[in-house]
């Protein structure tokens, strides 16, 4: 058992080392640049949920009187682009990867620090770029921009959104690549990769899609924007183009995109339940080599999003098969999940609790992905909420869980406060209940064949979304609890001792908040990865001291 | 252990220079040649044969003394491999319109047989 | 485990913890963060070549949209490619190889202390660096008084198609094969800017003595950057310029 000492007030750590802007708008460490991130994309988290709000309001109604309809296809096109982009991709990697990627494998930072605080900027300019396309006029295409709509008719601020995206592809760019780097080269001697916590796996896999993915929508967006800028027909089918040449070209990345969005999350997942359950992951090789496999396969199903568009019906075959077998590492993952719970010990913190709502929430999410990769289903839900609540269960209820969940974790580490835990097991609970009353009905929406990106409906479906907006209300008031009590807690928490939950991990060996070089003495690994059995039966798993 | 990759000596820069020159002027010279639908495929040889030069000795790729940077470079090669394959894919067994598929008139064969 | 006092101790657990009493002197050039020049300089060598590896996507897109269309409109396309010059694009195309040359040499010199030669080929390579963007700035200029640039003053009327007497080239598929020629060629020269500028600020670290045998990681890694750059144009200048040429 690690020892618990409750820090005097005012150790040395990363936070209180340096004080004033320059100190964290110029600092390499990367402690201090996930903090930057964590402003960051909360603030994006808001305006994204700002859009939200205002499409679920025009939809407690079926008649479009909120807003115009044009209006209403900047709503949905906004919530999508800065959802995606500006917040989930950037969410966990950039947080809590930055914050515990050297910890976790005993560096002192990354890689390459200046890179890593280069690509913050390139988020904020990115992100700048955004909102002032948003407040200048908006844009309209839906967050996939497919041409000819978005590069020839539509009137919005296309080439400023898209060159937003642009620049704020190269922040992820430079994450993956500082994570790979870090991950191969900076390990502590004895973390050998069969040591490596799930989380880093999970991230050195997302970090692949991030290298390889990426590059791709940079140059689908600058064909995009040049042919937008210069009328030129690449995607144009007036002018002897493609539309569909955009869309593969736009989901070969943006579908490898979700996998960024969601392997994190299952790293953060195998952290919690592994230190709740007191039990070494179930399947620990098999876990670490999915990841790596949905790297992969997830770079061989885009055009499962084009099944309707005019692609080959045996392009389309080829497509849907492989997209089944995509689902089969996620599931791997499940089973070994479940596996970890039976016979552990569990304990019910608000981790551990958001984890849960990940397992159920993410299955089902996955599940309904294998609906709409069948061929014959997919014709008649496609482009309906079907397809929206399924992301969502994935992005929201998976995702976004595992991130809560995370931050719920790694806080004590990170302020080096406790948060209230009572309030954080409300909120988990309030975040449960609001997403399945938001999105459960979506799905039986798009089963009964309401459309999606459309702002008046049918009178018979508004009973499904009424449910469904009153569901986002309790869902926003489950966000708001966090932001809240985790602020109170920088003033008013508790102090955190270094492992309050006396967790696996080298992360756990360090002083809460941490020195801004993480490690009083280079730690040495001689134990494998969750040796919660050990650390429970009182063995001393301090770091053996180097030198 | 050192992992810095010994340069090759000069012998094989020069010798990696010349052949990548007269790979060029080859290019150049057999576009000249009628070989049908030959003409791509041998161009595109020889310019991978040229690109594999410049990265296995200029950039020291054969020497590089973990396997890592091969896997790199493999991996990325097939990444690149499948966005042209698989969108070929969907390209070249399409029907209608007006833009030849290469393949569709065989796969229709395939199936009627 | 070997127990060593250093003030920079955390090293990669693939290699065996050796340091020398050299390596506990605080070198210049080596960041805080690394255990040890290695680690750094390995660092920077996998850094390179993952960035490089993003760039082959990044273009792998343009050969993407490029191999769609060009079997699309294959004759419109021929006919476009033969209106570009393949003497100047197959001369860039020595000269960058060449330059390929000087940069490995410059590298050479670094690690046999040759200061004046490494120099002198660090120099040569911005030298044909330049070559090649002015050889394609009269490329680009040929192209834009031909009336071949895409937009509202693009025109390709009557262009015969290759071995097809009679018939002619379709204005609309050819000017998809000059937004690609333009875009493809244009990014490529974008990055020998980059190349450039990197090479530049190399020769001035070069200039002031930085490299020495032991340390060149910079002029080695500037070096992969140009060799991606030069393995870029020798996979565009078949395709763009080389379609059909027969006489």
């Amino acid at each position: 058992m690690a020892t618990t000492t409750i820090a005097p007030a005012e150790r040395e750590n990363y936070l209180n080392k340096e004080y004033g802007l320059g100190s964290w708008l110029l600092t390499t460490d990367h402690k201090r640049i996930a903090l930057l991130y964590l402003i960051s994309i909360t603030f994006f988290f808001f305006i994204g949920g700002f859009f939200a709000l205002l499409i679920r309001l025009e939809l407690l109604t079926p008649a479009g009187d909120l807003v115009q309809a044009d209006t209403y296809n900047k709503l949905f096109t906004q919530h999508g682009q800065v959802m995606v982009f500006f917040f989930l991709i950037p969410s966990i990697p950039a947080v809590l990867g930055n914050f515990l990627v050297p910890m976790m494998i005993g560096a002192k930072d990354l890689a390459f620090p200046r890179i890593n605080l280069l690509s913050w900027y390139l988020y904020i300019i990115g992100g700048a770029l955004m909102i002032h396309a948003m407040l200048t006029g908006g844009v309209d295409t839906g967050w996939t921009f497919y041409t000819p709509f978005s590069t020839a008719f539509s009137n919005t601020k296309v080439i400023e959104a898209g060159l937003a995206i642009f620049i704020a592809g190269f922040s992820s760019i430079l994450t993956g690549l500082n994570f790979i780097v870090t991950i191969h080269r900076m390990r502590a001697p004895g973390m050998t990769w069969s040591r490596l916590p799930l989380f880093i796996w999970a991230h050195y896999a997302t970090s692949i899609i991030q290298i390889l993915g990426t590059p791709v929508i940079a140059i689908t967006l600058v064909l995009v924007v040049a042919e937008r800028a210069l009328h030129l027909g690449i995607f144009d089918p007036k002018l002897g183009g493609d539309p569909l040449l955009f869309q593969h070209l736009f989901w070969f990345y943006s579908h490898p995109a979700v996998y960024i969005m969601i392997l994190p999350s299952m790293g953060v997942v195998s952290e919690i339940i592994a230190c709740f359950a007191r039990k070494r992951i179930f399947g620990y090789t098999f876990v670490a080599i999915s990841s790596l496999s949905i790297a992969v396969f997830g770079f061989l199903v885009w055009a499962h999003h084009m099944f309707v568009a005019g692609i080959s019906v045996y392009a389309a075959l080829v497509f849907s098969l492989l997209s089944y077998s995509v689902a089969v590492p996620s599931a791997v993952k499940v089973f070994n999940w479940t596996a970890t719970l039976y016979k552990g010990s569990i304990h019910y913190d608000a981790p551990m609790l958001y984890a849960f709502g990940f397992l159920g929430l993410f299955t089902i999410g996955g599940l309904t992905g294998l609906f709409l990769a069948c061929l014959g289903v997919d014709m008649h839900v496609h482009d309906t909420y079907f397809v929206i609540a399924h992301f969502h269960y994935i992005m929201v209820g998976g995702a976004l869980m595992g991130y809560l969940g995370g931050m719920h974790f790694w806080w004590p580490k990170i302020s080096g406060k406790l948060y209230p835990e009572g309030w954080a097991r409300l909120a988990a609970l309030i975040v449960f209940i609001g997403f399945n009353l938001t999105f459960f009905p979506q799905f039986i929406l798009g089963y009964l064949g309401m459309p999606r990106r459309y702002y008046q409906y049918p009178g018979e479906f508004q009973v499904l979304n009424v449910l469904s907006t009153a569901g986002a209300t309790v869902l926003g008031v489950g966000y708001l609890l966090p932001m809240i009590y985790f602020l109170w807690s920088m003033r008013y928490g508790k102090p955190a001792p270094d492992n309050p939950w006396n967790a696996a991990g080298l992360e756990w060996q360090t002083q809460s908040p941490p020195t801004t070089f993480n490690f009083e003495k280079e730690p040495v690994v001689t134990w494998e990865a969750y040796n919660y059995d050990e650390i429970d039966a009182g063995h001393k798993e301090e770091v053996p001291v180097v030198g | 252990m050192s992992v810095h990759a010994t340069s090759s000596p000069l012998k094989t820069y020069f010798a990696v220079w010349v052949t990548l020159l007269i790979g060029t002027l080859l290019t150049y010279e057999v576009a000249k040649i009628d070989l049908g639908v030959f003409n791509s495929a041998v161009a595109l040889t020889i310019a991978c044969i040229k690109a594999l030069l410049v990265a296995l000795f200029f950039m020291h790729l054969r020497h590089a003394s973990e396997k890592l940077l091969k896997v790199i470079v493999i991996s990325t090669l097939f990444f690149l491999f499948i966005l042209l394959s698989l969108s070929m894919a969907d390209y070249a067994t399409r029907g209608g319109g007006g833009h030849a598929s290469l393949l569709l008139p065989h796969i229709t064969a395939l199936i009627r047989s | 485990m070997r127990v060593t006092k250093r003030r920079c101790p955390l090293s990669d657990s693939t290699t065996a913890v050796q340091t020398s009493v050299h390596e506990d002197v605080h070198r210049p050039e080596l960041l805080h963060h690394f255990a040890n020049p290695e680690q750094q300089r390995d660092s920077a060598s996998l850094g390179m070549w993952i960035f490089l590896a993003t760039e082959v996507m990044f273009f792998g897109g343009l050969f993407c949209a490029y191999l769609i269309y060009r079997i699309w409109y294959y004759a419109d396309f021929a006919a476009a490619s033969k209106s570009i010059n393949a003497a100047l694009g197959g001369t860039n195309t020595a000269v960058l190889i060449c330059s390929s040359l000087t940069v490995v040499l410059a590298i050479w010199a670094a690690e046999q202390s040759r200061r004046a030669l490494m120099l002198a080929m660090l120099a040569l390579t911005m030298f044909f660096g330049l070559c090649f963007l002015g050889i394609k700035g009269v490329e680009y200029h040929d192209k834009f008084v031909e009336h071949h640039v895409p937009g509202p003053t693009f025109s390709f009327e009557h262009e015969q198609i290759p071995g097809h007497p009679g018939q002619y080239a379709n204005p609309q598929h050819a000017e998809i094969f000059f937004a690609l020629y333009f875009i493809m060629t244009g990014l490529h020269a974008l990055h020998m800017i980059v190349g450039l500028g990197i090479f530049t600020w190399l020769f001035v670290m070069a200039w002031k003595g930085r490299f020495t045998p032991e340390y060149h990681t910079p002029l080695e890694i500037g070096g992969l950057y140009w060799h991606f750059v030069d393995i870029i144009w020798i996979y565009l200048f078949p395709l763009l310029y080389l379609i059909d040429r027969h006489p």
